[in-house]
């Protein structure tokens, strides 16, 4: 009769899944997150695909409406390759920040893994999309499906009326500069509505239509640009365009001469989808660590009350441990941190820290030791930090022994590295500003803004790299990146190297030496 | 409870337009690889898939990146075991070490994709400057074979189809009540038993009724017939295009010192565009490789193209040895032959004539086709042009080319000369199909 009882209370038994099962597992494990945890999250629109349509996702950045460039079908090859070649797997799982929240499932998984999937996406994803201030602020979840369809058809409308030499051309030239095309300071100006874009187009169409030629032959009026002193001039002009300019796609959209309308709306294109993945970039560690976080304690949770069974779990814990395998510096297998062993680390720790402090914690983190309300100072941290901020303040030094991090000091010049900082009392501090810093994407990307340009005089576009700790541009990319700056911009670019410590000039790159 | 979609059965590649994008961005370079496929593989082994390398030029994605030779960064790395601070590790030298780029451009190296069927012709076709009509005809896959396509009332004796004839016949049969064979039987043992019986005025009676019985039943069965002429049912066959025949394909070459690496890779060429051309047409065909220099020789194919020998010019040696083997293995009655013949023009002097009358009287009779060309240098093009005078081979053969139809001769100096040596083969083509 026990096991009678038992068996009745498991959500599922078996390896093979169906919608059935996933909609009971997926209402339980909703009813667990909310209630327990405090999640707070999106409709969820779960869909079922197979790998070639996995691959499919991949090619086009994991959205599940691109437009077409020739990018996304190398992409596209080569991961097939290193998907045939058995070199690397699937992911079980893809989801998108959007309002509902799309969560695609591999029809491969077992059940067991699609119950750990839907805890994982689902549930910690989907909360941190809503939650986090970075993805509230900077993107717009319920708008970027209808904005992808609209960029899709409106480029498709393109190559119909331009040709595709000419689009790939421009979409050419925008990819090279998605890095360059986000605002990292301040807020994003608001994405239109549809009706406003289809406004916006309208508004172009007529100003085409009704363009006439005979203004431009008027005498231009008296007294107007009297030459002024140089200074005032150049303050004024920069005033006016508002430099120095950081997001560059956007200057180039606004001001380039030599866009047409469709280019020009292309160009906008771009950056819209570079600054909607702009908050993912910056939120890595925490976006893969609560994830994690949520599907481990869900699923422990359920075992616990004899949900799942003992096989079900063995799965589950067994890929969980996948995940968050992190090798040593000196494996082979080592490539670099991984984000969902350090953000569950980090979480799992933060519970620690709240309920079972040691003398070291109280001292290191006044504020939570011991407070024993872990679920909210998770919330709080979910909600308000991104992976730079995040470690900066919740990195303990006991995480920092159990990794055995150590920092190394690389001078280009030098031909050894030196060991700066190791996990003791006097390294814990700058271990943990150092990590950090490497997740800080505004520190470690190339710091290039629009700094003058004359558009009554030569129209020269002067860009200026502002270099830190001597790191320079790579020069063969850069000097292609600048020929797409030329092409979008249609006038000499220049790009000036200038030291942020001293102010001095390093070199100077100018179009017209390419 | 979510939403729950099964995308599983959406349509699949949604990324072939980004495929189709890619492939005409690299197009120079995929070429490229395919020529390299033409030149180092066989005559034989173009027309299917084909993995190549990834494209490197006009496919690269360029951004503004850190030069990892400059400047000082800081690296954190989990696990350190015997570190102190102040300690000092050299630096991995060249190659290895952890995430080093050498690593990454080697994995990039030996990443192949593969070209689908279509995808490799077209590439391959690219500069020979193909009529659009003739593309297709290659791609396509045409020939007949008569294939079971249901049934007619209408056709040869020899397709009847016993089975659904016969079913015909007994529902007709059963509709119409053709008695049975047990039926009279039965009547006609009746009769015997009455017959057996002392005679009466009843019992003569009931025989009589029954002898009328017997015969209404005969009569009845003779209008009935067992199987009549619309019970029966033909197999049909719908012509489905398949090859037909055996065809052989020779190639000479002069392979003297005279013939460098571009006059044996426009040879080759103009050898896979015949065996392209000649695979649509026919179910079998045999490679016959001859290669000569003062004389000739049956070789295989990587002797072939990739042996070079030294000695004089007899172009008539391999004539002869092209007719010893068609004598040997390949009697013209039962094997299409077609011969393609690749020179730079030099023959012996008085060879020429023994050449003219070695085709006219023998081997043309036996050809279906025979086409030379002569690959010539780019800077002599415009001076020959297509005047009459020429090396000696050439005018040689201009004298048969004018009496036989079937025979096409052609000066190359670039890929896209070489079509029109097949013009006619190709323009003949829809009324041989129309024959098979």
């Amino acid at each position: 009769m026990v096991s009678q009882a038992r068996k009745s209370e498991l959500l599922f038994s078996g390896s093979d899944w169906n919608f059935s099962k996933l909609s009971r597992v997926y209402d339980e494990i909703e009813a667990l997150g909310t209630e327990e945890l405090g999640l707070d999250i999106y409709p969820v629109q779960m869909e079922v695909i197979s790998s070639e349509q996995m691959l499919d996702a991949y090619s086009s950045v994991g959205m599940p409406l691109m437009y077409r460039h020739w990018s996304f079908g190398k992409r596209f090859l080569y991961d097939e390759f290193l998907y045939r070649k058995g070199a690397r797997g699937l992911a079980y799982e893809l989801v998108i920040n959007s309002n509902p929240c799309i969560v695609y499932l591999m029809e491969e998984n077992t059940m067991a893994l699609q119950a750990l999937v839907t805890a994982h996406a689902a549930l910690g994803h989907n909360h941190f999309f809503k939650n986090n201030h970075l993805f509230r602020q900077w993107t717009d979840a319920g708008g970027i499906l209808s904005y992808l369809d609209f960029a899709k058809s409106y480029i498709a409308r393109c190559e119909e009326r331009h040709g595709l030499a000419a689009v790939e051309a421009i979409l050419d030239s925008a990819h090279a500069l998605m890095e360059q095309g986000v605002f990292r300071y301040h807020r994003p100006p608001k994405l239109s509505s549809e009706q406003q874009r289809e406004g916006l187009r309208e508004r172009l169409e007529y100003e085409e239509r009704s363009f006439n030629d005979l203004w431009r032959t008027l005498p231009p009026s008296q007294g107007r640009n009297k030459p002024e002193a140089g200074d005032e001039i150049l303050a004024e002009r920069k005033k006016s365009l508002k430099l120095p300019e950081e997001n560059l796609l956007y200057f180039l959209e606004k001001n380039s001469l030599v866009l047409e309308p469709w280019q020009r709306e292309i160009v906008r294109i771009v950056r819209v989808i570079a600054q909607y993945f702009y908050p993912q970039r910056q939120t890595q560690v925490m976006n893969e660590g609560c994830a994690t976080f949520v599907h481990y304690t869900i699923m422990n949770r359920l075992f616990d009350r004899g949900r799942i069974s003992e096989g079900a779990m063995l799965e589950i814990l067994r890929n969980h441990s996948n995940v968050v395998f992190q090798p040593t510096y000196d494996d082979p297998r080592y490539s670099g941190i991984n984000p969902y062993a350090l953000g569950l680390d980090m979480m799992q720790d933060i519970q620690r820290i709240s309920t079972a402090p040691t003398a070291e914690d109280r001292d290191w983190f006044p504020d939570i030791a011991g407070r024993g309300d872990w679920r909210d100072t998770l919330l709080d941290a979910w909600a308000n930090h991104r992976d730079e901020s995040f470690i900066r303040q919740y990195l303990s030094p006991r995480l920092i022994r159990k990794w055995r991090l150590f920092v190394l000091a690389d001078g280009a010049d030098e031909p050894h590295y030196e060991v700066a900082s190791i996990h003791n009392e006097r390294g814990y501090a700058r271990i943990r500003s150092a990590l950090a810093q490497s997740y800080d994407i505004g520190a470690s990307r190339p710091d290039i803004q629009v700094v003058d340009v004359d558009l009554l005089g030569d129209r020269h576009l002067r860009l200026q790299h502002k270099v830190k700790d001597g790191i320079m541009l790579e020069g063969q990319s850069r000097d292609a990146t600048l020929r797409h700056i030329r092409n979008l911009w249609g006038y000499e670019v220049s790009l000036a190297a200038i030291d942020a410590g001293t102010g001095a000039t390093l070199s100077e790159r100018w179009t017209k030496e390419l | 409870m979510p939403i729950f979609i099964d995308r599983r059965l959406n349509p699949k590649d949604k990324s072939l337009g980004n495929r189709q994008r890619f492939l005409r961005r690299a197009r120079e370079d995929l070429k490229r690889s395919i020529r390299d496929k033409v030149r180092t593989g066989g005559i034989a082994e173009l027309d299917r898939e084909h993995a190549v390398p990834m494209p490197r030029k006009g496919t690269d994605e360029p951004t503004f990146g850190v030069d990892k030779q400059s400047g000082r960064r800081q690296h954190i790395l989990p696990g350190n075991r015997t570190f102190s601070p102040g300690d000092l590790i050299d630096k991995p030298g060249g190659g290895g070490g952890y995430g080093s780029a050498p690593g990454t451009t080697e994995s990039e190296d030996d990443f192949r994709f593969v070209l689908s069927r279509e995808e490799v012709l077209d590439l391959f076709f690219e500069d020979l400057e193909l009529p659009d009509l003739v593309k297709l005809n290659l791609k396509q896959i045409l020939s007949f074979k008569p294939r079971r396509a249901g049934f007619a009332a209408s056709g040869a004796p020899t397709n009847i189809n016993v089975g659904r004839t016969m079913r015909n016949s007994h529902g007709r049969r059963i509709a119409l009540r053709r008695p049975k064979q047990t039926e009279l039987d039965e009547v006609a043992r009746q009769i015997a038993e009455l017959e057996a019986k002392p005679a009466s005025a009843a019992v003569g009676e009931r025989i009589k009724a029954l002898r009328e019985d017997l015969e209404r039943l005969e009569r009845r069965r003779r209008r009935i017939a067992y199987v009549d002429p619309v019970d029966i049912r033909f197999n049909r066959f719908d012509p489905q295009p398949v090859p037909n025949a055996n065809a052989v394909m020779f190639c000479l070459m002069d392979v003297s010192g005279s013939m460098g690496e571009r006059e044996k890779d426009l040879a080759k060429r103009f050898f896979v565009l015949l065996h392209l051309f000649l695979t649509r047409r026919y179910e079998r065909i045999e490679v016959v490789f001859i290669r000569h220099t003062h004389q000739a020789k049956e070789v295989d194919e990587q002797t072939f193209f990739y042996h070079t020998e030294s000695g004089g010019t007899v172009v008539s040696t391999a004539l002869e040895e092209m007719h010893r083997i068609i004598q040997e293995r390949y009697p013209a009655a039962e094997w299409n032959i077609y011969a393609a013949q690749a020179s730079d023009g030099d023959n012996f002097a008085t060879d020429s004539e023994r050449c003219i009358e070695l085709l006219d009287r023998k081997l043309m009779r036996l050809c279906q086709y025979f086409a030379y060309v002569e690959i010539i240098d780019e800077r002599e093009s415009h001076i020959f042009g297509s005047t009459e005078n020429g090396t000696s081979l050439w005018r040689a053969y201009n004298a048969v080319d004018g009496k036989w139809p079937n025979f096409q001769m052609r000066r190359i100096a670039a890929p896209a000369d070489i079509y029109p040596v097949f013009r006619e083969l190709f323009a003949r083509q829809p009324a041989l199909r129309k024959s098979a």
